[in-house]
This record gives structure tokens, C-alpha cells and sequence, in this order.
């Protein structure tokens, strides 16, 4: 422990444990899916000659289209949350006071259940007979077709699924403007416009940023909206990954799929988290 | 916008947050009207109410099972993550080290990961690692994505910690440990607290990570989903339900013990 503390400083010692667990955990997972997308189709055993014949496989198939759909759905649904959350968020930072706490909460709650159940809740909400057409139908004697199994029922689950994670990154950005800089604005003479355009908006970017890229992340990998929500009549990227795992038991395939789609969100990841301090973030509370 | 009195803004917002949380709890609100009815299938509005599916689902052994592996699950989970993520916050926020920027987003990446996709490639590497899945592995994956969680939120309390307490302790010949246990915890414990509550919560309530890596285990979640895909039966509303009211309980007990705990804490400043 002492020689330990000689050549690594408090801080270093520190992460270690986590460090070393998310090498186990993250790093070599990822590198073991590498490897096999390097494996011959339907066969499980890592050792072997490595090839690019299922990334040639994917090219020549269908497989983008899924990918369209995936990245489709969730630039989407970034944009309805983040409209549907600035004023949530503004609200938090700035006007609801002692009660954000409370707010914050009950955005929170969701979270804690698994998402597929909150989804499955929709599904009794839209379904025929269900809690809107069956109201509908009874006091109103009107049945329009349920909205079920569409494209649009699949953002809207998106947009219910995601929202916290864009709400309180969105959050942490707005709190971050100084109540200073923002009456200096309008001491000069600044409309509401402006001073949203010219001083709000780019002092919380970072937090809004942070909120886009980790919604968009999650959305680009989403499954259940499609599949509870959508009755399947959308494949999305990750619906096609766990295709090939399961039904069939092409793990190469698959592994393929998935080394493409980690390659496009390691991309926006590096390079939107790059260009933030974390603890101006973070830290300002 | 600039014809909006800053009143009228005020309410505008006040009214359109109120607007998304009814949207959050529609889902649960359909979940609890549709377990409360005697019939097999669900139509609404409700005919015949009842509360016999709740009977049906608690007094079934299988879900008995089904509760014991998820709470051990998220237990076991709850104790790692915050032994590990404690330590791992201290490094995020509290120290200046040479690697700590890019220490932080390394933290980050699992969160920024789809959650789908990193159970697929946790059960690759098992695989690869001649594992047979079970309760323990899905422990182990649910740890990959809820270690960093826990370490952001516990982080968020070690910024407001000043390390002038330490240095105090140490001043006064407390030993390093000592001053762990006596000034590092006691001040951190809030965000400990929120950070296990974190944990379970999240482990509890996880699906993608658990489907490929519990083997022949089953959760909550899973057991729900596959319930979902089989076809309706009205115990699926009834699980639901009990675990948003769960959820909802047990993070409404958590806040209430901060918010006692902190009061305690500022009428007695010379505790400490």
C-alpha cells in the first residue's frame, strides 16, 4: 500500500477499483463482440480464421434500412423532447423554487420502473376496448381506429421513454446561466427574444448538448418501443441484433450488426463529450 | 414571447410541467384500472371490478421466486456499486489528478451505451469465459451500467464537499482512517444514500441487461415481458402496478430521510 501510494497520487488510487472493473465489464465485452464479428457465420468459438465475410453479408443485405429507422426515430424524437423540455427544464432552473425538488422527483419515479411495463400501459391505454377508444366509444359512441402498431406510436413511446434522460442533463445547462449576465442583457435594452437567443441558449448549451447526445444514444439503441408499442411492423437496429442472437443463432452476424452500430455511437459520444468540462457541469450546484 | 407578462410565463410553465406529469402516470394509471377488474380480458370502461388477480398473483409460488431473485439480485448489486462507486466518485470529483478528465468520460461511457447491446456483448464475453449464466452473472451485468449511475450521483455530493475537514482531522492526528469514517462518510452520506437507492432501483427495474445474462433465472421484468408477448392475462397489470407503487414508495421514504437527516444536521452545526 505505501509503495503503492509512492508512485500513484490519492486520485489515481482511487479510481482504480473502477477502472479495473470497467475493463472487465465494458472493455473486454466489446472486444470479445469485436472478435466475433470476425468469425465465420453460425459458429461460436472465438479461435479461429477471422474474416470480414459478415460485414460483406451486411452490405449486401437489408440490414441499413434498420439502421435508417434507428437513427430516423430517435433524431425524431431528440427534437419533439427537446421542445417539449426547455420550458420543464427553464421551470426547474429558475421558477418553480423550493417546489423543483419535488418535480424533480416526479420525473424521477418512471425511471425506476422498466420501461416495458410503462410501454405495456400504453398499450391498454390505446388499445381497442382499451382505457381512450372503449371512453370514447361509451360516452361518445365514436370508434376511430386504434393508433396502435404505427411509426408514430413508436416515437411517442420514445418520447415517453426518454424524456427524464433529456430533461435533466437540459436542466443542469439552464441552472448554469448567471442571473447577472441575463439582467445585463436586459439593462441593455435586450428583448425576451434575444436575450433567449443570445445569452440563455448558448451559456446552457452544454447541459442541452449532453441531453441531445444522451437521448439520442439511448433512442438509437431502443427496442421495446418497436416491439411493444409497434407490434414489430418497424425492425429497428437493435430489434435485428437480438434477431440474429436468438432465432437465428448467427452470433457472428449479429456481433457484426452491433460493432457497426457501437462505431456510430462511440463516434457521437467521443466527439460531443470531448468539447465539455464535466465539472462546470456538474459541479456548479 | 415579449407580450407575455413574467406572471403569465410563470403559470404558462406551471401548466405545461403539470401537462407531462399526468403524461408520465397515464401509463401506470392504466395499469392499476386494468388489474383492478374480475373479468379475463380487459375492457374499458370496467364492468365487473374486482380484486381477484391480486390474490391469484400473490398467493402464486412462482411469483414468490420471482421476487426472491430479483431482490437478491438488487441487493448484491446495491452493496457493490456503492463500495465501488464511492470510491470512484472521490476520484471523479474530489481529487486533482493527471487523468481525471478523460477518467471522467471513460465513467460516462456505459451510461452512453444502448443498454440492449451491451447485454449482448456481456453474454459474448461470458460465453467466451466458459460461464454458465445465472443469477450472479446478471449481477456482474447490471454492475457494468449501474456502478457509473451511482458514481455521477454520489460525485454531484463529493463537489460540495470541502476537503478542508479532511485536512483538519488529519491535523489533529486522526489516522487516514479515522478520518474515512468520522469526517468522509458521515459528511457524504447523503449521496451514499441517494447513490444505493440509485442502485437498487435501477437494478430492480432493468429488463435489456437481464434478458441475455440471467440464464435460467428469471426477473420481475423478464417474467412481465414475456407474460406481455404470450398474450394478456390481468397478473401483468397487477406486477406492474406493485412495482410503480413500489418504486414510487421507496424513493418518496428516501427523500423523506435526506430531508430529516439534513434537518437534523443544520440545527445542530457544532456536531460535527
Amino acid at each position: 500500500m505505501t509503495t503503492l501510494g509512492k508512485i500513484f497520487g490519492p486520485g489515481t488510487r482511487h479510481a482504480v477499483p473502477l477502472i479495473v472493473f470497467l475493463l472487465i465489464g465494458f472493455a473486454a465485452p466489446l472486444l470479445a463482440v469485436i472478435g466475433f464479428s470476425f468469425i465465420p457465420a453460425r459458429t461460436f468459438e472465438l479461435w479461429q480464421s477471422w474474416s470480414l465475410d459478415n460485414y460483406i453479408e451486411i452490405f449486401n443485405s437489408t440490414s441499413y434500412l434498420s439502421f435508417l429507422w434507428s437513427l430516423g426515430l430517435a433524431a425524431i424524437t431528440v427534437l419533439i423532447l427537446a421542445i417539449i423540455c426547455y420550458p420543464i427544464a427553464y421551470g426547474l432552473a429558475r421558477v418553480f423554487g423550493k417546489y423543483s425538488t419535488l418535480v424533480t422527483l416526479l420525473f424521477t419515479i418512471p425511471l425506476f420502473v422498466s420501461e416495458n411495463v410503462r410501454l405495456y400501459g400504453w398499450v391498454l391505454f390505446f388499445i381497442k376496448n382499451g382505457v381512450l377508444l372503449g371512453t370514447l366509444k361509451a360516452w361518445f359512441g365514436i370508434e376511430p381506429d386504434s393508433w396502435l402498431f404505427t411509426s408514430g406510436i413508436i416515437v411517442f413511446g420514445m418520447v415517453y421513454v426518454y424524456l427524464p434522460f433529456m430533461l435533466f442533463p437540459m436542466t443542469l445547462g439552464v441552472s448554469m446561466v448567471p442571473d447577472q449576465t441575463r439582467d445585463a442583457a436586459f439593462d441593455l435594452g435586450a428583448t425576451r427574444w434575444q436575450v433567449f437567443k443570445e445569452v440563455e441558449l448558448p451559456l446552457s448549451m452544454p447541459g442541452i448538448m449532453i441531453g441531445f447526445l444522451l437521448s439520442f444514444v439511448l433512442a438509437v439503441g431502443a427496442i421495446a418501443e418497436a416491439k411493444v408499442l409497434g407490434g414489430q411492423q418497424i425492425i429497428p437496429i437493435s430489434h435485428d441484433i437480438e434477431i440474429a442472437f436468438t432465432y437465428a443463432q448467427n452470433w457472428p452476424l449479429g456481433a457484426a450488426l452491433a460493432v457497426l452500430l457501437m462505431l456510430v455511437v462511440g463516434t457521437l459520444v467521443l466527439f460531443v463529450l470531448r468539447r465539455f468540462d464535466l465539472d462546470a457541469i456538474l459541479g456548479r450546484r | 414571447m415579449d407580450g407575455l407578462t413574467p406572471r403569465w410565463r410563470t403559470s404558462l410553465i406551471w401548466a405545461w410541467t403539470a401537462v407531462i406529469v399526468v403524461f408520465m402516470y397515464l401509463p401506470g394509471l392504466c395499469l392499476l384500472l386494468a388489474s383492478l377488474t374480475s373479468s379475463r380480458y380487459f375492457v374499458f370502461p370496467i364492468n365487473k371490478w374486482g380484486v381477484a388477480w391480486w390474490e391469484k398473483t400473490f398467493s402464486s409460488l412462482e411469483i414468490h421466486q420471482l421476487f426472491k431473485t430479483s431482490i437478491t439480485i438488487a441487493l448484491c448489486v446495491t452493496v457493490i456499486a456503492v463500495v465501488i462507486a464511492l470510491f470512484g466518485a472521490l476520484a471523479f470529483a474530489r481529487y486533482d489528478w493527471k487523468g481525471r478528465s478523460i477518467y471522467q468520460k471513460i465513467v460516462l461511457l456505459p451510461i452512453f451505451f444502448p443498454q440492449s447491446v451491451l447485454g449482448l456483448a456481456l453474454l459474448l464475453w461470458f460465453n467466451a469465459l466458459g460461464l454458465t449464466m445465472s443469477w450472479q452473472t446478471a449481477v456482474f451485468a447490471h454492475l457494468v451500467w449501474i456502478i457509473p449511475v451511482c458514481t455521477l450521483v454520489i460525485s454531484i455530493q463529493v463537489y460540495s464537499f470541502d476537503p478542508a475537514l479532511e485536512e483538519a482531522a488529519f491535523d489533529l492526528g486522526a489516522t487516514r482512517w479515522q478520518v474515512f469514517k468520522e469526517v468522509t462518510l458521515p459528511v457524504l452520506f447523503p449521496g451514499i444514500f441517494s447513490g444505493a437507492l440509485f442502485a437498487f432501483l435501477l437494478s430492480w427495474g432493468n429488463f435489456p441487461l437481464s434478458l441475455y445474462t440471467t440464464g435460467a433465472d428469471t426477473t420481475i421484468p423478464e417474467y412481465l415481458y414475456a407474460k406481455m408477448v404470450a398474450g394478456y392475462t390481468p397478473g401483468v397489470p397487477v406486477l406492474g402496478t406493485v412495482s410503480t407503487v413500489g418504486a414510487a414508495a421507496l424513493l418518496l421514504i428516501g427523500y423523506g430521510l435526506i430531508l430529516i437527516l439534513r434537518r437534523r444536521r443544520a440545527s445542530a452545526p457544532s456536531d460535527t
